[in-house]
């Protein structure tokens, strides 16, 4: 058994295609890479709205004089 | 660039002279002993077979192959590749134990892990007649092993001994950020070492070779691209899983670290460190996954392994590079199962024990142990420690103030000449 197709490699490559581990599951491979993609939107969305409300929690006038003084 | 950023003002020169002068000591040392050693060690480990003298005899320095030479035109060119990866290994160690090891230690360091500790595990693990091929079906195309996990290995024995910069750790043991000087330096140095990995990726590999040059183990006369191993991939799968695990690495780094900069940009070379072992393999979505994987775990072993064992490792080195090439092996023996290691007849297939065992080779024996044992001979020694004074006024100190008094002086001298005029 080789998650490749191959456990070795004397053969001839003139008929060789794909050789990527679990050929046959591309769709489902792409169905979790774009889960993946898309959770990390709805993780960095979450994450940067709490940010926000803490920053926004903690505002004080003098130290946002001091951040603007510092530029 | 990477290492100086990271430390602080008063530091900078000697950190930046400690990492420089690797380039120098380990290229001599390589050109002595530890591209020979490449040759001569593939099989030389107990119970394998021994140090191989005839295969080692065109490395020597005295050979003719190692100087102009009209029959050999390309044996400098492969030195200085390994080499590079020689200079990547003592300067992954050298970043983790800034601003209070001397360099005079570090340098010493930096000849072991670049001139020979990593080039054993290259000759075991990467190499077409490698003990470690053939008995292990170890498989670590872009050194997530050979190059990362003893890197890592190597530094966390060293900063166990060398202990943490004064002020790290708070009476309870909590530990301190200590802030990098320049964050846009340290910003610039992981962008080109992004860029050196990726040349790094291709260096690895033989362009384009016949099947009759890897003595007709592959049949047909299709030519092809191959790994160290001299094993078929191309260039289009490790453009592919670079770019792939890379944007992995950055995607999970960045959520787990809370959009922490420094960790979201160390995630990324993490996350290609991670899926470099299968990355002449792997489909794309397979690097960005397994990447991804590897930069949560890597990321909370850090922080575990400093709060429980109070490791000071200034840059993150011992988790970037070592743990994420321990965790790249081990998931490529599960992900490669089962796959040629070698294009060779009688080679073991890749496997996960195998990858387990290459690993606490690597990150262990090769790496931890060697780090470990050096420095506590230097330890005893007195030599591998900067004195307390000198970690606190600064290792630039008395470069410093001979740089004020020239200024003062110069300063001087010109008003001193316009109030003549």
């Amino acid at each position: 058994m080789s998650t490749i197709g191959y456990e070795s490699w004397a053969v001839d490559l003139g008929t060789v295609g794909a050789v990527y581990p679990f050929q046959g599951w591309e769709v489902a491979m792409t169905v979790l890479g774009v889960l993946f993609w898309l959770g990390w939107h709805r993780m960095q969305f979450d994450a940067e709205s709490k940010e926000l409300e803490d920053a926004v929690n903690s505002f004080k006038g003098s130290e946002a004089t001091q951040a603007i003084d510092r530029y | 660039m990477y290492e100086v950023g990271a430390s602080r003002s008063r530091n900078h020169l000697h950190t930046l002279l400690k990492n420089i002068m690797i380039i120098p000591l380990v290229t001599v040392t390589f050109f002595f002993f530890g591209w020979w050693i490449y040759w001569a060690f593939p099989n030389a480990f107990p119970g394998i077979g021994g140090i191989d003298f005839a295969a080692g005899a065109s490395y020597t320095p005295w050979s003719e192959n190692m100087g102009t030479n009209l029959e050999d035109r390309i044996t400098g060119v492969f030195w200085a590749a390994f080499l590079l990866f020689s200079w990547t290994a003592a300067s992954i160690v050298s970043g983790s134990v800034i601003e209070r090891i001397r360099s005079s230690a570090l340098w010493l360091h930096a000849v072991m892990i670049g001139s020979v500790w990593w080039i054993i595990d290259a000759a075991w693990g990467w190499h077409w007649d490698g003990w470690m091929v053939k008995v292990l079906g170890y498989h670590d195309a872009y050194a997530s092993g050979v190059i990362h996990a003893i890197a890592g290995g190597y530094a966390l024995g060293l900063l166990l001994v060398l202990g943490p910069r004064i002020g790290k750790f708070a009476a309870d043991g909590t530990p301190r950020d200590i802030p990098p000087h320049n964050p846009w330096l340290l910003t610039i140095g992981i962008f080109l070492i992004y860029t050196g990995f990726w040349g790094f990726y291709a260096a690895c590999n033989v362009p384009i070779i016949s099947p009759e040059v890897i003595d007709g183990q592959i049949t047909g006369t299709t030519w092809t691209a191959t790994n160290i191993y001299l094993a078929p991939t191309t260039l289009s799968a490790i453009t592919f899983n670079f770019l792939m695990s890379l944007s992995g690495g950055l995607m999970a780094a960045y959520i787990v670290s809370k959009g922490d900069a420094f960790w979201t940009f160390s995630g990324g070379l993490a996350g290609i460190i991670t899926a470099s072992a299968g990355n002449d393999l792997y489909h794309p979505i397979q690097a960005m996954l397994v990447a991804a994987i590897g930069v949560v775990i890597v990321y909370r072993l850090h922080f575990w392994v400093e709060r429980k064992f109070k490791i000071d490792d200034a840059v993150g080195a011992v988790a970037v590079h070592g743990y994420s090439g321990v965790v790249g092996l081990i998931i490529a023996g599960f992900v490669l199962w089962g796959a040629p290691s070698s294009p060779y007849d009688g080679y073991a297939t890749v496997n996960p024990l195998g990858q387990f065992i290459g690993a606490v080779i690597m990150f262990g024996l090769l790496g931890f142990l060697p780090g470990w044992a050096l420095a506590k001979i230097q330890q005893a020694a007195g030599v591998l420690r900067i004195p307390r004074e000198v970690e606190l006024q600064g290792l630039d100190f008395s470069e410093n103030k001979a740089f004020e008094a020239a200024k003062s002086d110069v300063i001087a001298a010109e008003k001193a000449a316009v109030a003549q005029k």
